[in-house]
């Protein structure tokens, strides 16, 4: 009953909508770049792999996902560690501060990234982090945590309380509890929180660029750099967005049954 | 429902609010601190006081005007998303499969722009939109348009919203698809026995239980769409001339193009400022729908074990029955 009329010419036209681009970039990375140039081909008529194998030997291109794939996960397991005794104190307490605090946490996650760019260069400068996964990962902290406390909390709230009260009652310590009963509880919510945080770490740039120069440089990085340098290598280019496009695809399998509640934060 | 208090429970927040504070605190302390002061460069600094912000905020000087300049594009840019994404993605919504493995594939393609990284995003559009290599560029002019992003500004404007429209309509969608999820069927079954139109029903039943998603969902890409940088950065580099610089690609010119640190830093404050208002009202609009939900639900305890959802969507479809 939650349809509308005509919904499948609507949803097809939608989904071709999604999908033109990027069947564009696909068919673009299997062409040679004499191809792309010259002439205006819907499919790939002399389809090629150079692009991909160069991509795959050359370290200064493959290192780069490498380093993006390093400092999202770093930041993943920091965000969900912090964020999980905190979503649970959120959920079932009240503190001096508690909604402020919430709001403030919330109003970081809406902070523009151009804002911090450069103090964030200042500080991990500063602190001889610059340069490394770990600053990248910290400074990705600063959108992801709120949003991984916002999340879980939506998912701890949906445990009934009394769980808790029986686990206590049966001398469950709170670590051994908060272990053992609430996060094999809210499993899911962890996966979907999870899922955003590496979501919204992989696809940002300006500051993973601005505080890495060589070691740490993520792949989007390498591949503005190499757009302005090496005049346009179209198909290469092409390629290396394929191949950022891979991981994200992966994970959406994995969380499809839960995308639509964790888009709503966990808050259906 | 209520929250114990419970002031160890700061214990279990203490971690967050660390971590979070090392990576906002000090580095807006940095900012503030450059605010009331100019440099020429060397680390030499000299104090200015309040006159970056007397000038941000003066349209007749350089630096006033680029900013006003860019917030009024960026509102603008701001509002036609909105009015753009929040009703397709509604209909998209509507329009999910029911059943069977299409819904699984449709939320996946759904979810696929979310996932790719934005200067990704930018390369597909500046290839895609091109004249000479690019599908739509192509099909465009030889249909006779005279098509051309980096020289014409209307055709920069289009090609950015439609980008825009590509890549965060999803988020609407899928927001809206969950609120969707979570009415049960009941409601739809009582508005059939009401013979309900399927505008009625829309009106009475989904888009009221969307509403809370909805909110969440317009701040989000209100948000997103204030501070969005790399996407029109890589495909339009914020031209042609300034037609698609937004706020945080003048920041950006500003702070490591020019290494303008005083500028740069009280633009950011005036910027941060804006961002926490607009959070502030929504949050705020946010909880009260909130409580005024928790407070509907302990009205009518005694409804709580039957499958008492029937009866209300009927009673508050009965007025609208005349007009179906």
């Amino acid at each position: 009953m939650h349809s509308i009329p005509g919904r499948r010419l609507v949803m097809a036209l939608f989904l071709i909508f999604l999908l033109l681009p990027i069947y564009w970039l696909v068919n673009m990375s299997f062409k040679t770049n004499a191809e792309i140039v010259s002439t205006m081909t819907l499919w790939p008529h002399t389809p090629t792999l150079q692009h991909y194998r160069r991509i795959f030997t050359d370290e200064s291109w493959y290192s780069g996902y490498i380093n993006s794939l390093e400092y999202v996960v770093i930041n993943t397991v920091i965000s969900i560690a912090v964020a999980l005794p905190a979503a649970y104190a959120f959920s079932r307490y009240r503190f001096l501060g508690d909604k402020h605090l919430f709001f403030w946490l919330l109003s970081n996650r809406m902070a523009p990234a151009a804002v911090y760019a450069l103090p964030f260069f200042n500080l991990y400068s500063a602190i001889g982090l610059f340069d490394t996964p770990w600053a990248v990962a910290l400074a990705h902290c600063i959108f992801n945590v709120p949003l991984a406390v916002w999340i879980l909390e939506g998912f701890v709230s949906g445990v009934p309380r009394e769980i808790d009260e029986t686990a206590f009652l049966d001398g469950y310590s709170f670590p051994r509890f908060f272990i053992k009963i609430l996060v094999p509880l809210i499993a899911s919510g962890i996966g979907v929180a999870a899922f955003f945080c590496f979501m919204f770490s992989w696809v940002e740039l300006l500051l993973a660029r601005t505080l890495t120069s060589v070691q740490a440089k993520p792949i989007a990085a390498i591949m503005t750099r190499t757009v302005s340098a090496a005049g346009m290598d179209w198909g290469l280019l092409a390629a290396a967005g394929v191949l950022t496009i891979i991981p994200g695809a992966l994970v959406i399998w994995f969380v499809r049954n839960y995308i639509a509640r964790g888009f709503a934060l966990g808050r259906v | 429902m209520d929250k114990t208090i419970n002031q160890k429970a700061w214990f279990l927040v203490l971690p967050v609010f660390l971590v979070v504070a090392f990576s906002a605190v000090l580095p807006l302390m940095t900012v503030v601190n450059y605010s009331m002061q100019d440099t020429f460069g060397n680390n030499q600094f000299f104090w200015n006081g309040v006159g970056w912000f007397k000038e941000l905020l003066d349209p007749s000087t350089d630096l006033g005007g680029r900013f006003l300049a860019s917030l009024g594009r960026n509102l603008f840019f701001s509002a036609v998303i909105l009015a753009i994404e929040v009703p397709l993605g509604i209909v998209v919504a509507l329009s999910m499969p029911r059943e069977g493995w299409s819904v699984a594939a449709c939320l996946v393609i759904l979810a696929l722009p979310l996932l790719i990284p934005w200067n990704v995003v930018g390369t597909i559009w500046q290839i895609f939109g091109r004249p000479d290599i690019g599908l739509l560029g192509y099909v465009l002019n030889h249909l006779g348009f005279n098509y051309n992003y980096v020289s014409n500004e209307v055709d920069a404007w289009v090609t950015v919203i439609v980008m825009d429209v590509w890549h965060w309509t999803s988020l609407v969608a899928l927001l809206c698809y969950a609120g969707l999820k979570s009415i049960p069927d009941a409601y739809y079954q009582a508005a059939q026995i009401d013979g309900a139109s399927r505008w009625a029903v829309f009106k009475a039943i989904q888009l009221p239980k969307m509403n809370r998603v909805l909110l969440i969902a317009v701040l989000l890409r209100f948000m997103d769409s204030f501070m969005i940088y790399t996407e029109p950065f890589v495909v339009t580099g914020g031209g042609p001339g300034n037609s698609t610089t937004f706020v945080s690609i003048e920041l950006v010119k500003i702070a490591l193009g020019q290494f303008d640190l005083g500028k740069a830093a009280a633009l950011s404050l005036v910027y941060n400022l804006i961002i926490l208002i607009v959070c502030w009202v929504f949050y705020t609009v946010m909880t009260n729908a909130g409580t005024e939900r928790k407070a509907v639900a302990q009205g009518e305890p005694a409804a709580e074990p039957k499958p008492a959802a029937a009866p209300k969507p009927a009673g508050v479809l009965k007025p609208k029955e005349g007009v179906a």
